[in-house]
C-alpha cells in the first residue's frame, strides 16, 4: 500500500514548486532591505564617529555633525508619543470593549481607516491650518509634533483594537459572570494580555514617526537652526529634514554624509523596532493562554 | 411532594418563603429562532435541581437567563418573568449584585490568564477583599472543595489557563465558589473532567446542598438521578416534565418522550 503511484508523485512535484516559489519571493522581499543596509553601511559607515552624533554642523553643513537633528527627532517623537498614545489606546478599548455595535460605531471605525490613508502632505496642510494658526503655536516642536500625533493615531488605535479582541471573550464572559464590571474586567484581564499587541502599534508608530518629513516640514522643523531648543514651542532641526536638505538643497556636500545620515536614521528606527521585539518576547512569555 | 408544571401556581403558594428562583413563561428567542418556549418552574432553596434533555434542548440558553448572559449576545431576547428571592432580575438594574451571587461553570472551562491564586482570588478582590491572610483563606478553601488543591498547592503562581482541561474546569469551580454564591450553576460540568474526579465532585456538590442551592444541567441521566432532589426533563425548547428525581427514574413518569430519554431510547 505505500508504492508511490503517479498521482503521489505529482502533488509531490507540485507542493515542492510551490515551497520554491513562496521562498523565493520572500527572498525577493528581504533583497531591498539588505542592498539599502549594505550601501548605507558602505558608503556612509565611515564618517560616522561619535563627532559626528553629538557635534553641530559646521560650514553650512557640509561638515561637521548631526547633534541638533537627532536631538530634535527625539524630542519630535517622544511629543508625539505622548500625545497619540493615550489618544489612541484609550479609544481602542472604547472600540473595543464598549461601543454597541452600530452604524455609529461603524463610522468611525471607517473613519479610522481613511484617517490611516491620508497622504502625509494633507496632514501637513492641515497641522499649518490648525496649530501653527489656529491655536497659534507657531512653527515649533508642539504643532510638528500634534502633526505627527494626529498622523499616526490611526495606526495605534487598530493595532490596539486588534490585540484588545485578540483576547478570547471566554475570558471576558468568565469574568462579568461573576459580577465584574465592564472596567474591572478590562483592568484585570483583558489589558494585561493586551499589552504586547499595543506596544507594538506604538513601535510601528515610532518608525513612522521617526522617518515622515512632510508632515513636520511646515509646522516645526527647520532647514538649519544654531541653537537646540529650548522647549515644546521652539522650532528645531530633524533628521529626516536634515538628510532631505543635506542630499538636495547644500551645495559641496561630501558624498558620505547624506549616507551616515541615513544611517544614523534607520539604526534609530532598527534599534527601538529590537528594544521593543525583546520587550514583547519578554510580555509574551509570560503571559500565556 | 410532587411538582408539574400545571400545578406550579398553587405550590409556589405554599413554599414562597423558600423559593429561590421562580421562573414564569420563559421564553428565548436567539434572531427570532425559539430555543426554549413558555417555561415555568421553580428552583428551591437548597436543592439541587437537575436538567436532562438531549443536544439544542434549550438547557443551556435556560442557564445564560438565569445570570442575565443575554446581555453578551446581541441576537438573544428573553421574555418571560425570572425572579431571584423575589425580585425580578430583567428589571433589576444591579446585574453586578446579581451575578455575584450566582455562580455559572459551562462545559468548557475558562482559565482566566492569571495565575492558579489569582483565578480563585478574583472575585473576592472584586467584592473587595484585599488582606492577604483572608484572601489565602479562600483560595485554599475553594480549591480544596473543587479536588484540585493537592494538585496544585506548591504552584499557585503558575499560569490557571496552562492546567490541563480536567483541572482547569476544577479551577472554574473553584472560582464559582470564591463568590460564595447562593446559587451555583453547572452545565454539563463532566464533559472536560475525568470519571474518577467527576465522583469526587459530586460529593463535594452534596456537601455543597446545605449551603447553596444548585441547578445542575446534566447530559448524563445518571448524574442527575444521584444528585438532583428534582429533575426537570427539556425537550426541542420545551419544558416536558419536572417531577422528584426518584419518581422520574422509578418508572413514575407523566410524559412517555421523558420516560424514553431515561430508559435511553433517543438522547
Amino acid at each position: 500500500m505505500f508504492e508511490i503511484s503517479d498521482l503521489n508523485k505529482r502533488n509531490q512535484k507540485k507542493q515542492k514548486l510551490f515551497q520554491i516559489l513562496f521562498m523565493l519571493m520572500t527572498l525577493l522581499l528581504i533583497a531591498p532591505v539588505l542592498i539599502i543596509l549594505g550601501t548605507l553601511i558602505y558608503k556612509g559607515g565611515s564618517i560616522i564617529s561619535v563627532d559626528f552624533l553629538f557635534t553641530h554642523p559646521t560650514d553650512g553643513m557640509t561638515a561637521g555633525g548631526i547633534f541638533p537633528a537627532l536631538f530634535g527627532t527625539v524630542w519630535l517623537v517622544a511629543v508625539a508619543l505622548l500625545v497619540s498614545v493615550p489618544i489612541g489606546v484609550a479609544a481602542a478599548i472604547y472600540l473595543s470593549e464598549y461601543a454597541p455595535d452600530n452604524w455609529f460605531t461603524r463610522i468611525i471605525n471607517l473613519a479610522i481607516i481613511n484617517l490611516a490613508g491620508v497622504p502625509s502632505i494633507v496632514h501637513a496642510l492641515f497641522g499649518v491650518g490648525a496649530f501653527v494658526i489656529f491655536f497659534k503655536f507657531g512653527t515649533s516642536i508642539l504643532a510638528a509634533s500634534l502633526t505627527l500625533a494626529i498622523m499616526t493615531l490611526p495606526v495605534v488605535i487598530v493595532a490596539s483594537r486588534e490585540s484588545l479582541q485578540a483576547v478570547p471573550k471566554a475570558f471576558r464572559e468568565a469574568c462579568w459572570n461573576m459580577g465584574a464590571t465592564r472596567w474591572q474586567t478590562i483592568r484585570r484581564v483583558v489589558l494585561p494580555n493586551a499589552v504586547s499587541g499595543i506596544l507594538t502599534g506604538v513601535i510601528l508608530e515610532v518608525s513612522r514617526t521617526t522617518g515622515e518629513t512632510a508632515p513636520i516640514m511646515f509646522t516645526g522643523a527647520a532647514f538649519f537652526l544654531p541653537f537646540l531648543p529650548q522647549g515644546v514651542f521652539d522650532q528645531t532641526m530633524a533628521l529626516s529634514l536634515h538628510l532631505f536638505v543635506v542630499s538636495t538643497q547644500v551645495p559641496g556636500v561630501p558624498e558620505a554624509l547624506p549616507y551616515g545620515v541615513a544611517l544614523v536614521l534607520i539604526a534609530m528606527v532598527l534599534i527601538m523596532n529590537s528594544i521593543s521585539i525583546a520587550f514583547r518576547m519578554y510580555l509574551r512569555g509570560k503571559k500565556k493562554w | 411532594m410532587v411538582v408539574a408544571a400545571k400545578t406550579t401556581e398553587a405550590v409556589t403558594q405554599n413554599t414562597a418563603q423558600s423559593l429561590k428562583l421562580d421562573v414564569r413563561n420563559l421564553s428565548i428567542h436567539y434572531s427570532g429562532i425559539p430555543a426554549l418556549e413558555n417555561v415555568t418552574l421553580d428552583v428551591r432553596e437548597n436543592e439541587i435541581f437537575g436538567i436532562i434533555g438531549p443536544a439544542n434542548a434549550g438547557k443551556t440558553s435556560f442557564l445564560k437567563a438565569l445570570n442575565r448572559m443575554d446581555m453578551f449576545t446581541s441576537n438573544m431576547k428573553v421574555q418571560g418573568d425570572i425572579r431571584f428571592n423575589g425580585y425580578d432580575i430583567y428589571k433589576s438594574r444591579n446585574i453586578y449584585a446579581l451575578r455575584s451571587r450566582i455562580g455559572v461553570v459551562f462545559p468548557l472551562p475558562v482559565g482566566l490568564p492569571l495565575t492558579i491564586y489569582e483565578n480563585v482570588a478574583l472575585a473576592p478582590r472584586l467584592s473587595g477583599i484585599r488582606n492577604k491572610a483572608e484572601l489565602d483563606v479562600i483560595v485554599e478553601r475553594c480549591l480544596e472543595r473543587a479536588a484540585l488543591w493537592d494538585e496544585v498547592k506548591d504552584r499557585l503562581d503558575s499560569l490557571g489557563s496552562l492546567l490541563s482541561g480536567g483541572q482547569q474546569q476544577r479551577l472554574t469551580i473553584a472560582r464559582a465558589l470564591s463568590q460564595e454564591p447562593e446559587v451555583l450553576m453547572l452545565d454539563e460540568f463532566s464533559i472536560a473532567v475525568d470519571p474518577v474526579t467527576t465522583m469526587r465532585i459530586e460529593d463535594v456538590l452534596k456537601e455543597l446542598k446545605s449551603e447553596m442551592t444548585i441547578v445542575l444541567v446534566t447530559n448524563l441521566v445518571q448524574q442527575a438521578r444521584r444528585l438532583a432532589d428534582r429533575t426537570a426533563f427539556f425537550l426541542e425548547g420545551r419544558c416536558v416534565e419536572i417531577g422528584d428525581t426518584e419518581e422520574l427514574f422509578t418508572g413514575r413518569t407523566k410524559e412517555q418522550s421523558t420516560q424514553d430519554y431515561i430508559e435511553g431510547k433517543f438522547g
